[in-house]
């Protein structure tokens, strides 16, 4: 039965949508994991030498062994948001002949193998490589890597009960939230200083490693209070019954201004709102918005002026960025009643094209408060607003006619790239770079206010010709209509 | 009303559909019968420009429907779950649908109530949007968003299968009171034999994209479909 498992697994995993994307995005993402394992690998080799440097008096174990506590509450955190028990999966199990038991244990070392808990070994063995090779004990060492694998596991099932027990609850986020910072709050404050107790735990069971019995026993405890958690639950009533949400309906009256685009701004704004991937593209917002933090402050900026056209560029053009570049995907599910509906391509393209104008100036009106780091900030911000309502919505909207894969809505946000292709990569180009270029020239040989003029002016025909882009535009998709339609069918 | 010359869809090779000549006239109930495979689907699809033909056309009111839109505001069509949009309640669906066929919110809401008896207090007011809602649920919401608006032409593709016997009954009065007066001409595809032989006045029967019957309903039909069915 093992063996069936296994063989599950590993069909699960290569047969999954998430490898049937382009090749690039494939490469990329090895080349991310890459990269990653890298990083952690030059970790536990560089450690040893770094801490010594840095603090040549004491023993740089013990600094590593200081600084357990926060990488696990850190590690605690960053699962609790990414990691969730694969629980669903076996739902084909429950009517074959297999015991309940069997399935859980099966549920729960499979979660054991997890790459959340293999990560931290690359740089953990290293570095009990290195200490071994400056001489410590090797026992001491190899008890010492022991316990960090024993602790990676017992964050791993601790995340899976406090999922468990919040999941009830409507901000289940919360509790998390306020343990880990309480803890944290407790050690930052030294009303009991938790790492230090802990560093000096880890620091006996190297010690005597007959105590090592203990986090043992902690892990095995936690293993089984999961499972006498999810035991019950194993129903489909229970915990594999799919989230259900509360349909919230809000008064969109407002949007009746807009004529006859109105039912589509409508359905785009529910869009945006109801799931969980555009609604991801609304919270990206106030990370763009606080992007020019990292270059407004810093004054060797403040003298590469063409990077400064970027940011703003970025900041005012976050959301159409975000979301123009999966038009028409985001309605992929329902392409074909759109299709087949009383609906004129225009005013569907418009209502997109409305919501990115909006985004815009509401952007650029938040962006306001830098000018705090000089007028000039304004400028370009207000520049690059132009810019963007002018050329880029156009330039967005058009590349969307090429967009021939589907968003599925339903799907998680965060590290999702379904949806996409060519278009995203090629797109960035002309969106990014070339406002840049536009500026850099007039800027370089006149002056800066020239290079601001030109960026407004160029937005501003294309404000002008805005109707005779969109009959373009309009035009583009009517031809691809049919090949959108037979891309989005398929899954 | 609905006319289609000289049809084909190619994949490649595969031949899936094959129609030299068809025919539907204003106000029939037009039923469509074949296996899995037998180009039912596809015909839908290319009556609603969803797909393009290989060879021919298919012209809807005078409209040849891969050359001009215009035969959109009087066609109304539920195929399968893709016709709905998940994340809206049915209501905000309805609405929106109606919005498209030039009706108001007072005017869906009086249109939605001759549905109440299908609904069954289990679709309107239940806080809950579509794709949360069960197949059976689903598929009432299609259909009945695809009636909106007194369309002259409405296809569905499999309206009974998945839905409850009480829900049958309904929609098979519905459908036969539809085309009364020859308003509304109503294509419907099904696997259950019983079923299209007592709504449809004729009957088409598809074998791997050809049509191989062309029945006048009568007493006799269901005998003769069921004949022509077991192997």
């Amino acid at each position: 039965m093992i063996k069936h498992f296994i063989n599950f697994e590993w069909k699960q995993f290569f047969r999954s949508s998430y490898w049937q994307k382009s090749i690039a995005i494939n490469i990329l993402m090895v080349f991310f994991a890459l990269y990653f394992i890298l990083v952690f690998v030059a970790l536990g080799f560089g450690m040893y030498p770094m801490l010594k440097k840095m603090f040549p008096d004491s023993d740089p174990l013990i600094k590593v062994n200081n600084f357990v506590f926060y990488w696990l509450l850190a590690d605690l955190l960053i699962r609790f948001f990414l990691q969730k028990l694969p629980v669903m999966n076996v739902k084909p199990l429950l009517v074959l002949p297999l015991k309940k038991k069997r399935i859980l244990h099966y549920v729960l070392s499979k979660s054991a193998i997890s790459f959340f808990n293999f990560f931290p070994l690359f740089a953990i063995i290293p570095f009990g490589a290195v200490l071994i090779f400056k001489g410590y004990a090797s026992a001491a060492v190899l008890t010492w890597v022991f316990l960090m694998i024993i602790f990676t596991l017992t964050i791993n099932f601790l995340n899976f009960i406090i999922e468990a027990k919040s999941a009830d609850t409507e901000l289940s986020f919360l509790p998390i939230i306020l343990v880990a910072s309480g803890l944290f709050a407790i050690n930052y404050f030294e009303i009991a200083s938790l790492s230090t107790m802990l560093s000096n735990g880890i620091i006996s069971i190297t010690e005597n490693p007959i105590l090592i019995l203990v986090p043992i026993g902690i892990l095995i405890g936690l293993y089984y209070l999961n499972y006498t958690i999810l035991k019950p639950k194993l129903y489909i009533d229970g915990s594999l019954k799919a989230k259900e949400q509360i349909a919230s309906s809000s008064d969109l009256t407002w949007t009746r201004k807009f004529g006859d685009i109105a039912p589509f701004l409508q359905l785009d704004l529910k869009l945006l709102w109801r799931n969980k991937r555009p609604k991801s593209s609304i919270f990206i917002l106030v990370i763009g918005l606080l992007y020019g933090l990292i270059f407004y402050p810093n004054s060797v900026y403040q003298n590469m002026i063409p990077m400064l056209i970027f940011v703003g560029i970025f900041i005012t053009g976050i959301f159409m960025i975000n979301f123009g570049q999966f038009i028409p995907a985001w309605d992929s599910g329902y392409y074909k009643l759109l299709m087949s509906q009383n609906i004129k391509y225009k005013q569907y393209l418009n209502s997109k094209f409305s919501l990115m104008f909006i985004s815009a100036i509401v952007l650029f009106i938040l962006s306001i408060p830098y000018v705090y780091f000089g007028w000039k900030i304004l400028l370009i911000h207000f520049a690059t607003a132009i810019y963007n309502i002018g050329v880029n919505t156009h330039v967005l909207l058009y590349g969307g006619s090429f967009n021939r894969k589907k968003i599925d809505l339903t799907q998680r946000a965060a590290f999702n790239y379904q949806g996409t292709g060519a278009v995203q990569w090629l797109i960035g180009f002309p969106l990014l770079i070339v406002p840049v270029l536009i500026f850099y020239v007039p800027y370089k040989f006149i002056s800066f206010e020239a290079g601001i003029a030109t960026l407004i002016i160029i937005g501003t025909i294309g404000i002008v010709l805005h109707k005779k882009l969109m009959n373009i535009i309009t035009k583009r998709y009517l031809n691809s209509k049919h090949k959108m339609i037979s891309a989005f069918e398929q899954s | 009303m609905i006319k289609a010359t000289n049809l084909s869809k190619k994949y490649g090779e595969n031949t899936v559909l094959n129609i030299a000549l068809l025919e539907i006239p204003k106000g029939q109930t037009f039923g469509l019968v074949g296996n899995n495979g037998a180009g039912k689907t596809t015909f839908f699809n290319l009556l609603l420009d969803l797909i393009t033909p290989t060879t021919g056309a298919v012209v809807n009111n005078g409209i040849q429907v891969n050359k001009s839109e215009d035969w959109k505001p009087f066609t109304a069509a539920f195929i399968d779950e893709s016709f709905l949009i998940g994340y809206l309640t049915p209501e905000e669906y309805f609405y929106f649908i109606g919005e498209l066929r030039g009706m108001n919110k007072a005017d869906v809401d009086t249109f939605l109530k001759q549905f109440s008896e299908i609904f069954n207090d289990e679709i309107l007011g239940k806080k809950k949007y579509l794709r949360d809602l069960s197949k059976g649920n689903q598929k009432k919401a299609g259909i009945v968003a695809a009636l909106i608006g007194n369309p002259e032409v409405i296809i569905l593709d499999e309206p009974f299968a998945n839905l409850d016997p009480t829900t049958q009954i309904r929609l098979k009065k519905i459908l036969k009171e539809l085309t009364k007066n020859s308003k509304s001409t109503v294509l419907i595809s099904s696997h259950d034999l019983g079923h299209v032989t007592e709504v449809c006045e004729r009957i088409v029967v598809l074998e791997k994209g050809n049509i191989v019957k062309d029945i006048k309903t009568s007493q006799e039909t269901l005998k003769e479909l069921e004949a022509h069915f077991s192997v």
